[in-house]
């Protein structure tokens, strides 16, 4: 066991042919994506047909079947041990966080800006009574 | 080693790299990791902000130009090409990875050839597409693009948009000279000789990552 855990060659030489065949399909299937990202874009610039938070919705799906793709194929995670891609992909997890966390906080940054900005009339409707004896312990 | 993978193996006992792969390689997966954490801090900032804005320029009236067609309204017509450019790129990489677990040495350098090739054309496209926008007048602290409701933008787009696409930039351009080092070393027959090209491999995932990061540039300046 000195060596490493490197495939050795050779191993590889009887399943060559759909080895290739999954790369090409692959490139086609990333291909395709592309082309329906760019068609639907053009399609919302000219009619705004689709709404935006729906265009905006499939690009972002069809971002992450794109990225599927290129880590599942192309560099090879989808063929590995588990061990390995749940080493790898358990700590991606965090961006769920750190996506609904950000963007919500930039949400709420616009939003303090657009009503309390200069000359900005007070939103009286969310003026609310503070009701008192709400301090109570249980 | 062992090639056959069952349920039943017992990946902690020992003897074995719990990983299946090798040390080198695995470590390249966890640098990518890494490297994952930090353009994902750079497009969530950059979303952070657009977020907090009240308006943003328009991709479709920033990025209209195509070379050699003058005046020409293009929308998404150039960054198509150097996305297909850099898929391309992607694939003929993964064919040099092929190529070298057959031991097929000069159909390693063939396709490691063209990866290099495909890797300068992005490169030239960024080129071109950067000083196009700097002659319009969009640079780091400047931008000469108004929202798309009409009022005057900050220099935030600009900003995000050099600092994300020269970081990518950056990547392919180390990921170029990486394969220019690998392509030295299969021409001069060191895998070869040591018997494996993983070092194709390892390198290769790393070419692979940079198209990764590309689709999500790509999405998030392009597309949204």
């Amino acid at each position: 066991m000195s060596n490493t855990t490197y495939t050795d060659a050779g191993h590889d030489v009887h399943v060559a042919d759909s080895s290739t065949k999954t790369i090409w399909k692959t490139f086609w299937i990333l291909l395709a994506i592309t082309v329906v990202e760019i068609a639907l874009a053009l399609i919302h610039l000219e009619t705004h047909f689709p709404p935006k938070l729906l265009v905006n919705s499939i690009f972002i799906g069809l971002t992450i079947v794109k990225a599927f793709f290129i880590v599942a194929e192309f560099m090879h995670l989808g063929h590995e041990i588990k061990n390995l891609i749940m080493t790898i992909l358990m700590p991606l997890l965090l961006f769920v966080w750190f996506i609904i966390a950000f963007l919500a906080d930039g949400d709420s940054w616009k939003n303090m800006r657009k009503n309390l900005a200069p000359g900005t009339p007070k939103p009286v409707e969310k003026v609310q009574v503070i009701e008192h004896g709400e301090g109570h312990h249980e | 080693m062992d090639t056959a993978v069952t349920a039943k193996k017992k990946w902690w006992s020992g003897g074995h790299s719990p990983f299946n792969v090798s040390y080198g390689k695995l470590m390249m997966w966890y640098f990518l990791l890494s490297d994952a954490f930090t353009f994902g801090a750079l497009l969530i900032s950059y979303g952070t902000i657009r977020f907090m804005s009240t308006s943003w320029p328009d991709p479709n009236e920033v990025f209209r130009s195509f070379p050699g067609l003058g005046h020409a309204n293009v929308p998404m017509g150039f960054v198509s090409l150097m996305t297909f450019i850099l898929i391309m790129s992607s694939v003929t990489m993964v064919l040099a990875v092929h190529a070298g677990h057959q031991r097929r040495q000069k159909d390693v350098a063939k396709w490691l050839i063209w990866t290099i090739i495909g890797g300068i054309a992005f490169l030239s496209c960024q080129a071109w597409e950067w000083t196009h926008l700097y002659h319009e007048g969009a640079w780091w602290g400047r931008n000469p693009f108004v929202n798309a409701d009409g009022t005057a933008a900050t220099s935030n787009f600009t900003n995000f948009f050099f600092t994300i696409t020269g970081f990518h930039g950056l990547h392919v351009t180390s990921g170029v000279v990486l394969n220019i080092v690998i392509l030295s070393n299969v021409l001069k027959g060191t895998y070869e000789n040591r018997g494996h090209y993983e070092m194709v491999e390892k390198v290769g995932l790393y070419w692979h990552f940079v198209d990764l990061v590309w689709v999500f540039v790509f999405t998030c300046f392009y597309l949204l």
